[in-house]
């Protein structure tokens, strides 16, 4: 447990430094849903940008899988029917709220945003409102 | 060293910082949000040290008038909380407790090619055009 909270907070650590690079380059906030959407979007017009991050994550990715392939680890206890499904709620999701875990959580979070702080708060409710019906209702496994 | 050049590492460093954290391990993050399972409270972690670093060095860059590579820095005029918000929200996070994912380990996890996060990545991104074209407001 030790290490895992030793790595979770390192882990963050560089993702919120992350999140102040980009802010330092181009002034623009790190939240990967609005950046994946826009991508999507017709009309987005500094679609750019946006690319480079998107390619920073992969290359980022492929680092990971080369030297610490063990932390990429897919759901054992979810078929692919309900990720496919999860896919879909976070897609919509995140596009109507506005934001995801590092829009909302991390980057509105640090600039003391309410309305952040209401997604952030919805979207950890149901996050374990689900997991937690999923272990009592189904074992914890669907 | 160019825009190009330092929002590319900004997106590997948050790749890099989603896989050590934990963050890409879906079981982990299922066990996080299943106190009633093998619960994992560490990934609170993530927000603590996610939150203490930009919110420290976001304060320092603000020091500046203007971005490097930029005239300004963005805003974020909307500060309505409403159903739309919440209701987006509470489908994202019924979409995380549902598959383990978040859009960003999604994305990192896929260049391992597992059916799972690809099918992830793949109806994610199909959701958001789906809501994009269906709504006037994004």
């Amino acid at each position: 447990m030790m290490e895992s909270i030793i790595n979770a907070t390192v882990g963050g650590v560089l993702i919120g430094t992350a999140a102040s690079l980009l802010f330092l380059a181009n002034g623009r906030i790190a939240g990967i849903s609005g950046i994946l959407g826009l991508i999507l979007r017709a009309g987005t017009t500094d679609r750019r940008w946006r690319l480079t991050f998107v390619s920073g994550l992969l290359v980022g990715g492929m680092a990971l899988l080369n030297l610490m392939p063990e932390v990429i680890v897919a759901p054992s206890t979810r078929t692919v029917g309900a990720v496919a499904v999860a896919g879909l709620l976070v897609g919509v999701g995140t596009r109507m709220g506005n934001g995801c875990t590092s829009g909302h959580g991390v980057c509105g979070l640090s600039r003391l945003s309410g309305r952040s702080l209401a997604a952030t708060l919805a979207f950890m409710a149901a996050g374990f409102g689900t997991a937690t019906l999923i272990q009592v209702a189904m074992g914890g496994a669907l | 060293m160019t825009e190009k050049l330092l929002v590319f590492i900004a997106g590997a460093v948050f790749a890099i910082g989603l896989g050590i954290s934990g963050m890409t391990d879906a079981n982990k993050v299922i066990n996080f949000l299943n106190p009633l399972g093998q619960w994992d409270p560490s990934l609170a972690f993530v927000m603590v040290g996610a939150i203490g670093a930009h919110m420290t060095t976001r304060r320092l860059i603000l020091r500046r008038e203007q971005p490097l590579f930029a005239a300004a820095f963005s805003t974020v005029s909307n500060t309505a909380v409403n159903k739309r918000l919440l209701v987006g929200a509470g489908l994202f996070g019924a979409g995380w407790g549902l598959g383990g994912f978040c859009p960003g380990p999604g994305v990192v996890s896929a260049v391992a090619l597992g059916t799972e996060a690809l099918v992830f990545v793949g109806t994610m991104l199909g959701g958001m055009v789906i809501f994009q074209l269906l709504d006037r407001q994004s």
